[in-house]
């Protein structure tokens, strides 16, 4: 059975006050040091460590897509360059075969001109020896007629006969 | 997790049915047994012929008042475990005990006088009469009567001991109210280690526990993810270094982050352990002595951390004309002052003991109507009991918001002593424009 209506907690007590106050203090100063500071300073720590991975990564990323433009910027450059050689080379390699098929016709219409004179040359060695041939053979025909005349008609025409089978053969 | 809900539900309908039929039967019995003692017994307390006692019945108002406050004794349920008393009454020097001494009973009331102390329903009191004897005297089983006084042109109920056939008056401990709320300063000073100090020790213990192992999971695993207790905390530690002290104090939130964590974790742990069932349901932040101290640290920190600024402000506004200023401005400014911190220990402490009550009362709701009836007694058990489900749901609510809360305003009036005025004054020279 309770009878003592007494609405105490609007009546402060002087102990309790005294204790609230005690231990709150010492909560707020030990805790302050041991718990809530070196928290608040990890914390922070650990704050500023991810904002610095975060900026890094923005950097390294911007870096990155520098790079990526730069090998592009290069890429560019290096297929123009190709295309380049390979339309100078294609030219070079006309431009020679055009050299060479020239000259070639050159040196065969030179040989061939050389060809032709040495040909002349040949022939008129060829009817020059001839001619002279044909003029000592004329001679040894006519020396040996004339010796045979001497000996008789019939062997005369034979031995003509046999002479110019000889000349065919030459 | 329905069906789990529910059968919690039914336990602790049958738990409060079967209080409700243990309790009804008390008064009974003690209300026979004191008819029945009254003439045959002449031996202490009201027995040697102070009257008999009047039996007021179930008093829900008196239940909720005494469970809402301090006691000298921790009381869980009908078990009154002994806390260590230290009494102060100038002229008389301490006096230190322990509560047991006293053998209270189920109400917390002791059967024994203690150097003229004495034990009510909880509570220690001083019978401040000389003819009263010194040292530890037995006072039998009912020796106390509540009785009318005139005290300062004022009727006021106080409890008398009944002691070999004479009525003693018993006065209650110093308080500061100054005599605004029924109390004041009395013949003797209580700086005993009552439940709501032994509950702040047991809050303060468990919160250092719980904060130097975080500090320690952070000192160890640099750099590395929170886990555990470590991970549960760093939200809330989060929550009010970004959500209340840097949009709040501004450039200077480190400095009082430490003072607003310590606010918002004592108070919290505090509101929250005094929800705890069957643990005492000690109401530590809902006592104006916890929170008014409370709102003097906060009054101190703001004040002592006022900048020009702020004093100008408060003493002096800028751009407003002198007339105003000295009529209205500078005394309004200057008790808003006091009226701030003032206004944070009551809503604090209101909205804890209400809650208390209101929990106190729907329980007592099974009392009133069940009358020790079976019928009523099952029905009012189970509705009770969903009210009582509900009303603890809101105030587990109502322990963090309090919390915050306080938190919050603190964190906004430090904001206002230490906020430099720039921004203030750009703000000001934006709004002519």
């Amino acid at each position: 059975m309770l009878f003592l209506i007494e609405f105490n907690v609007i009546q402060p007590d002087v102990g309790l006050i005294f204790w609230s106050a005690v231990i709150f203090v010492i909560f707020w100063l030990l805790m302050s040091k041991v718990a809530f500071k070196p928290i608040i300073a990890a914390l922070k720590k650990r704050e500023s460590d991810i904002q610095g991975s975060l900026d890094e990564a923005k950097r390294v990323r911007q870096e990155m897509q520098n790079l990526k433009a730069e090998n592009e910027a290069l890429l560019v450059q290096a297929r123009e360059e190709r295309a380049q050689i390979l339309k100078e080379a294609k030219e070079a390699g006309n431009r020679i075969v055009e050299e060479a098929k020239t000259k070639s016709k050159e040196e065969a219409q030179k040989i061939v001109a050389s060809t032709k004179e040495q040909i002349e040359h040949q022939k008129m060695a060829a009817i020059t020896d001839l001619k002279n041939q044909v003029g000592a053979i004329s001679l040894e025909i006519a020396e040996k007629v004339l010796r045979k005349e001497l000996s008789g008609n019939s062997a005369q025409e034979a031995f003509v006969n046999d002479l110019v089978k000889e000349i065919k053969l030459n | 997790m329905r069906r789990y809900i529910l059968s919690f539900i039914c336990v602790f309908c049958l738990t409060a049915f079967a209080f409700s039929q243990d309790h009804q039967e008390q008064p009974a019995g003690e209300q026979h047994g004191t008819i029945d003692h009254q003439p045959s017994h002449g031996d202490g307390g009201h027995d040697a012929g102070c009257g008999p006692i009047e039996d007021h019945g179930f008093d829900p108002g008196a239940k909720a008042f005494h469970h809402v406050s301090d006691q000298n004794v921790y009381n869980i349920g009908p078990i009154q475990l002994p806390l260590p008393c230290f009494l102060y009454a100038p002229g008389h020097g301490w006096t230190t005990f322990s509560s047991g001494q006293f053998h209270p009973d189920a109400h917390g009331n002791g059967h024994a006088a203690i150097s003229k102390y004495v034990l009510v329903e909880g509570l220690v009191r001083r019978i401040d009469d000389p003819s009263f004897p010194d040292g530890e005297v037995e006072i039998g089983h009912h020796p106390y009567l509540k009785m009318e006084m005139q005290a300062d042109g004022k009727e006021k109920e106080i409890p008398y001991v009944c002691y070999n056939a004479k009525l003693y008056p018993t006065v209650g401990r110093s308080t500061a109210d100054f005599g605004m709320f029924g109390g004041g300063i009395s013949s003797f000073y209580d700086f005993s280690l009552t439940k709501n100090v032994v509950t702040m020790l047991l809050v303060f213990l468990f919160l250092a526990l719980v904060f130097s192992s975080v500090a320690k999971a952070y000192s160890k695993r640099d750099g590395m993810a929170p886990t555990g207790l470590q991970g549960f905390m760093e939200p809330i530690l989060l929550f009010i270094q970004d959500e209340v002290a840097k949009p709040f104090i501004g450039a200077k939130w480190e400095k009082y982050l430490p003072f607003l964590l310590s606010i918002f974790f004592f108070i919290l742990g505090l509101n929250l352990f005094g929800q705890i069932p069957f643990f005492g349901g000690s109401n530590v932040t809902g006592n104006l002595a916890f929170t008014g101290v409370m709102a003097i640290l906060t009054f101190l920190v703001v004040n002592l951390s006022g900048n020009r600024h702020y004093w100008e402000h408060v003493l002096w506004m800028p751009g407003v004309p002198s007339a105003l200023k000295v009529l209205i401005l500078t005394p309004v400014e200057f008790l808003g002052i006091f009226i701030k911190p003032f206004t944070l220990m009551l809503r604090l402490a209101a909205n804890i003991t209400a809650g208390h009550i209101v929990i106190t009362i729907f329980i007592s709701l099974i009392f009133i109507f069940g009358k020790g009836q079976w019928g009523p007694s099952l029905g009012t058990s189970i509705g009770s009991t969903v009210l009582t489900m509900f009303m603890m749901a809101i105030e587990l609510l109502v322990a963090f918001i309090q919390a915050f809360v306080f938190t919050l305003l603190t964190a906004s009036y430090i904001g206002s002593a230490v906020e430099d005025g720039h921004g203030h004054d750009h703000e000001e020279a934006g709004a002519h424009h």
